[in-house]
Parts: structure tokens; sequence; C-alpha cells
């Protein structure tokens, strides 16, 4: 089956992204197709590099990070609502004289169109968060 | 619409209300892009979602942008199916006369103005739930 999947809340506060993490893995490692992971509301933090969470903890986005790597994962940030948060990749650090960026890798930033898209491709949308 | 197969029911369910969270308001940025999809486009309002409709909101002490008029604009997106709860409202002494007038026009009736608003009894909205392909919970 082909899944699109949705992230609506940003990590450590909420299970929303711990739990849509394990889903995709799992469903990748029975044999299913991802099409796209689209992050939205505070969902879009779960793409932030500059997460350093204690050692003895998870690291919620580089986990996302090496999942996308290893299985060519699509997955996109909404740009209206990483503005909002203060999520930048390059093109956005220089279009508004940011000093840094901070998309880890394997995330894109990218429009709501990618989230109707998903929609409209995937068998089942899934929706975490609340 | 009549290009068979590629059209899908989305469904926006609206919970909250509509200040003291960003939910409204991404929902409504999702509702308005998703327009150009020229998909087959739901919105439902339940629980405390039912005051995003409310009429004569004033936002001006809480320093938000009021954005009760893009509610109003949803018709020219031909986002035009519009339920709310009416156990909703009831448990909250809302009628309908308290909600903003949302309309439609119809271009298959010489643009004749029609109301979006469906009051909709729980048994109703399970059916609602049941016949879509994608569902959105805001």
């Amino acid at each position: 089956m082909k899944f699109g999947i949705m992230v609506n809340e940003g990590p450590y506060t909420h299970q929303a992204s711990d739990s849509a993490y394990f889903f995709t893995k799992a469903a990748l490692d029975k044999g299913h197709e991802i099409f796209r992971v689209f992050f939205y509301h505070d969902g879009v933090q779960n793409g932030t590099d500059f997460t350093t969470p204690p050692q003895d903890d998870r690291n919620v986005v580089k986990r996302w990070s090496e999942l996308a790597q290893e299985h060519d994962l699509d997955l996109v940030l909404c740009v209206a609502a990483a503005q909002r948060r203060g999520l930048v990749d390059e093109d956005e650090q220089k279009r508004h004289g940011k000093d840094g960026h901070n998309v880890a890798p394997g995330f894109r930033i990218s429009g709501l169109g990618q989230l109707i898209e998903a929609g409209i491709q995937a068998d089942r949308l899934v929706v975490f968060g609340d | 619409m009549s290009e068979a197969g590629a059209t899908k029911k989305f469904l926006y369910i609206n919970r909250k209300a509509p200040y003291g969270t960003i939910y409204a308001w991404e929902s409504l940025e999702v509702v308005l892009i998703g327009a150009a999809f020229e998909q087959d486009v739901s919105l439902l309002f339940m629980d405390d979602g039912v005051y995003q409709l409310i009429k004569g909101m004033d936002t001006k002490g809480i320093g938000m942008k009021n954005f009760s008029a893009t509610y109003s604009a949803l018709g020219d997106y031909d986002v035009n199916k519009i339920y709310v709860d009416q156990d909703a409202l009831a448990e909250r002494g809302l009628t309908l006369e308290d909600l903003q007038h949302l309309v439609w026009e119809d271009e298959n009736e010489d643009w004749a103005e029609k109301d979006s608003i469906r009051l909709v009894s729980r048994d109703e909205i399970a059916g609602l739930l049941e016949e879509q392909d994608v569902i959105f919970n805001f």
C-alpha cells in the first residue's frame, strides 16, 4: 500500500513524531511505500538541524534524517509553517537575510500543495497529532 | 469534476476555537491551497470548532489578525459544503443565527446564491466520515 504521512506536532513535547516515525519504519519494513512525510504546524520543528538532545535521549530529528537516507524518503516541511517557526534552508536564508540555515539532511521546504498531492496520490493519508 | 477517478473526497474537520491555538488558521490555509486541486471538498465544524464561524468577531483585544472574513470567501473557492455539528452548537448555547451567513453562487442555476452551511446530527456526521477518502483533523 502507498501511504502519505502527516506530522502535526513538534518533537519531545508530543509523541506524534515518535509514533509517525515508528509507523513509517514499520510500513517500510513490511514492504509498503511511503509517498511522502509532510510536517505541518509545530511539526516543522522535527526538521531543525539545531536540535541537540541529551546523549541518553533519542534524537528525533536525526532519526528522521537517517530513515530518509536509508529509504530515499521525501520529508517535506510546510514553507508557511516553517517561516513562522524559524525553519530556514539556504535559499530562505538568502532571501530573508538570516544568519544561518537549519533544515536537517533529508528534509526540504515546500508548499501545502505537497500535502494535498499526498492525499490524492496515496492510498491512505495517516495523520499524527491531536 | 467530471473527470472520473481523478477526484477524491476531502474532509477538513475543525475542532478547536479560532484563537488560542493556530490550528483553525492553519487549517484554513490548507483549505485555500487545496481548493486549487479541484477535489470534492467538505468542511466539518464540531466541538469548539463551531466558534470559528461566529459572526461579529473582534480580535483587537488579543492582538491577533481577525480571519473571520476568510470563511465568507470560501464560496468563491468552490468550497460550499460546510457542515456544522448541531449538537455542538446547542451544547454551547448557540444557534445558526449566531454564525456567519456563508453563501456560494451556483453557476448551474444562473449564479443563484445558496447557503453553504448545513446543520448535521452526529449520526449524519458518522455517515459523512464514512464516505471520505482523505480526512484532515485540525
